[in-house]
């Protein structure tokens, strides 16, 4: 015979300031808990989606990303004559030779300057990553100096507006579209072309050489056949793995951060709910020798108190979420470590995170309130009837 | 005697005192080293001196600038010594033994440092070997290198493999004076280049500016960005602290967001003490309103609820920054790459007291409404 749940509901009611205040408790740590998650998620979803799975990126050995690595031209016409890279519809390879500098930008809302991916594109580049969309104007001409930018630095920086000119290289370079790709690194980038950027920069060699494989599974021997060619001095990968390698020292400062954070956070709050649940039974020892002495076993009050923490634990667990949902409308931009460059990514609310946050505040009900419910259930029914 | 009932009333019901105390000395704690964290962060600017200059290319940090503007900048009124350097960003084994390794034109650079402190000695024998290096105490010890061992750096933005050979091992002035920095002779890195990539030849990164005042450094930052405009390499340059400060504005995001958590941490804990006070004023209605009847006044009980809850905060918090020191020690040790420099400052322990004390006065604020709301009849006839 188990106590019935309105008895564990309504003793929540009676006491309504403890009962906000505890849950008030959990819910902030379920926030904090779960945005963290969802940064970390943000921060993977933008790099995954930034590479196509097809897509190889070529840089020099051990330079670790574009920014750092260099190609020069000889090596670079050495990759594109590889059998492996595919072909366009107009009978063109499907490769590109790209150049990558940073340039420096102020932001829109301290005027700090930060650092912003200028790439240097070919005709084929926007082929090579359906993720870019035009929204406004158009793509930038090859042979002039317009170039194009990406919604996040839009948004992000000051002076990067349609029809702006931005000078560096001792060139004005005229924005003439503007274009979104969703959440991928792209968004971040400003792209205009190659030989542009090569001349007003003089910097003689690509940074990378990136093209689509014909065939999705001759990955790995063309990799061996590059990576092993004595005149060239370069590794390859595919460009999901590349993005993903990019972020790697950024994501696991987050894991960190959020591993740290969550268990001193989880501690105040498991103490919290402590303290409510034993004040809780030291209240009701009467009410408990009550349910004892009517026949309730101690199974069941132990299991009425652990419900009484649980849903304290859920009601903490919905508030938090409830706020943390609101957290994608906001997008966070920082500086990758790893390349030196601004990144704008957004916070993702996954189902398996709002799962997690779930089970995660249901826990420290569950820890907050098993002691105290077995306090509870081993009082000895006369003394707790004696209790006033 | 108002002491001893404090501390009587606090101490009546000991677990959940206990429990209390114990959650606001994580909270101390946690609160203690995220500020500890946040000024690490800052542990750069504060150390650098407002009579260095960093000159680098305008566009932005990764491209340079030409040697031959040494010469150039020697010559504007108030430079007092001219250094240049590049970042080589070398990997040591592997990537996760991070630490700054730069190549620096030595003489003049040591010259600008005055609280890097290396042996007389040592300089020399660093001045005399072409592939010498420098590095801190902290990253000598980390890595237990001793003055004439050979290590060998993975370049990335430099390829190869590159050896050194250990011939100086710097202490700093002070705390605050990063200890993790590898410094060797710029000119061993140009010569190799001009053999491998001539064109990446006497290329600099930035300049380093000592200026013989203070008071000039806008002044003459503004001489040299002058000179070079409208060249193929324009200048910007500012103070060391403004170009380190540049540095941590990029990831001002992530400072902002430590400092918001320690906020939360605070307000969390506040809920929790408030939680306390308010279980322990509805045991004792009974109690407030015997006093009440003896002609105690409701500033007597406010004073009662409110001293109670500070003696438990107080308690946590004490508890909270003594336990901060040996923690902090703790992440150095086991983290000495993630932050050179890593001290307990004592504007924390300030900032600690404050927060117990905020947290004392806010959680005691309900019930004391409550408990002097309470009307006598009705307090004597309540059992809570």
């Amino acid at each position: 015979m188990a106590v019935p749940l309105s008895y564990s509901f309504r003793n929540l009611w009676t006491r309504r300031l403890t009962t906000v205040l505890t849950v008030s408790g959990m819910a902030l740590v379920v926030f904090v808990f779960a945005t963290i998650l969802m940064l970390a998620e943000g921060l993977q979803k933008t790099l995954v989606e930034t590479g196509s799975y097809d897509n190889v990126v070529v840089i020099r050995k051990g330079s670790g990303s574009e920014v750092m690595s260099g190609v020069d031209r000889q090596q670079a016409s050495v990759v594109e004559v590889q059998p492996e890279v595919a072909v366009g519809s107009d009978g063109r390879r499907l490769l590109v030779k790209e150049l990558v500098v940073l340039i420096a930008l102020p932001k829109r809302d301290t005027g700090q300057k930060s650092n912003v991916v200028l790439r240097g594109i070919m005709e084929a580049s926007p082929a090579l990553r359906p993720q870019v969309k035009i929204v406004a104007g158009r793509l930038p001409r090859m042979g002039t100096t317009e170039v194009m930018a990406g919604m996040g630095i839009v948004r992000g920086f000051r002076g990067v507006g349609m029809g702006e000119t931005l000078c560096c290289g001792l060139r004005n370079w005229r924005i003439v579209g503007i274009f979104d790709a969703g959440t991928t690194g792209f968004n971040s980038e400003i792209w205009g072309d190659v030989d542009q950027f090569m001349q007003a920069f003089r910097r003689p060699v690509y940074s990378s050489v990136l093209f689509k494989l014909r065939d999705s599974a001759g990955f790995d021997a063309m990799k061996a056949r590059i990576e092993k060619d004595p005149r060239l001095t370069l590794e390859a990968r595919r460009e999901t793995r590349y993005y993903l390698d990019q972020s790697e020292a950024m994501a696991k400062f987050l894991r960190i951060l959020g591993l740290s954070l969550t268990v001193i956070f989880s501690l105040g709050a498991v103490i919290g709910a402590m303290i409510t649940m034993y004040s809780a039974v030291a209240n009701r020892t009467a009410e408990i020798g009550t349910l004892r002495a009517l026949g309730f076993q101690r199974r069941s009050i132990v299991l009425a108190f652990l419900v009484e923490s649980l849903l304290l634990g859920f009601l903490g667990g919905a508030v938090g979420l409830f706020f943390a949902s609101f957290m994608q409308f906001v997008s966070v931009s920082t500086m990758n470590f790893q390349t030196f460059a601004e990144l704008a990514f957004s916070f993702t609310l996954s189902p398996a995170i709002a799962v997690e946050a779930m089970l995660f505040s249901l826990g420290m009900g569950f820890v907050g309130g098993v002691l105290p419910a077995f306090r509870a259930a081993r009082l000895n029914i006369v003394d707790a009837l004696r209790a006033v | 005697m108002i002491l001893r009932i404090l501390f009587r009333n606090a101490f009546r019901n000991r677990l959940r005192t206990g429990l209390t105390i114990l959650g606001i000395t994580v909270a101390i704690l946690a609160f203690g080293l995220l500020r500890t964290v946040v000024s690490a962060w800052y542990a750069g600017v504060e150390a650098a001196s407002a009579a260095r200059l960093v000159t680098r290319n305008a566009v932005s940090l990764v491209f340079p600038l030409p040697l031959s503007y040494k010469e150039k900048i020697r010559q504007i009124p108030g430079v007092r010594g001219v250094s240049w350097g590049n970042w080589f960003g070398g990997i040591y084994i592997e990537e996760k033994n991070f630490f700054p390794n730069f190549a620096v034109d030595a003489r003049t650079y040591l010259d600008l440092y005055p609280e890097f402190i290396l042996p007389e000695d040592q300089l020399k024998s660093f001045l005399g070997d072409r592939k010498g290096f420098v590095a801190g105490r902290k990253i000598a010890a980390q890595f237990g290198w001793k003055p004439g061992d050979t290590v060998t750096l993975r370049g990335v933005i430099y390829p190869g493999n590159w050896d050194f050979v250990l011939r100086g091992i710097y202490r700093g002035r002070d705390k605050t004076i990063d200890e993790t920095q590898f410094f060797f002779h710029w000119d061993y890195l140009n010569e190799t280049m001009r053999r491998k990539f001539p064109g990446r030849a006497d290329q600099v990164g930035f300049y380093m500016i000592g200026v013989t005042h203070p008071d000039l450094a806008a002044e003459v930052s503004s001489a040299i960005d002058e000179t070079f405009r409208n060249s193929l390499a324009e200048t910007l340059t500012e103070t060391e602290k403004a170009f380190n400060l540049g540095f941590i504005s990029m990831t001002s995001t992530i400072v902002m967001a430590i400092q918001l958590v320690s906020i939360v941490i605070i307000v969390i804990i506040m809920a929790v003490v408030a939680n306390t006070m308010a279980m322990t004023t509805r045991e004792r209605i009974g109690d407030y309103a015997i006093l009440k009847t003896l002609g105690f006044g409701g500033r007597h009980i406010a004073a009662l609820i409110f001293g109670e809850a500070l003696v438990i905060t107080l308690t946590g918090c004490a508890l909270g920054m003594a336990l901060t020191y040996p923690v902090a020690r703790a992440f150095t040790e086991s983290l000495p790459n993630f932050f050179p420099v890593f001290n307990v400052s004592s504007s924390t322990l300030v900032l600690d007291v404050a927060a117990a004390l905020l947290v004392a006065g806010v959680a005691g604020i309900v019930p004391t409404r409550t408990a002097i709301g309470i009307r006598i009849a009705d307090g004597l006839r309540r059992i809570g």
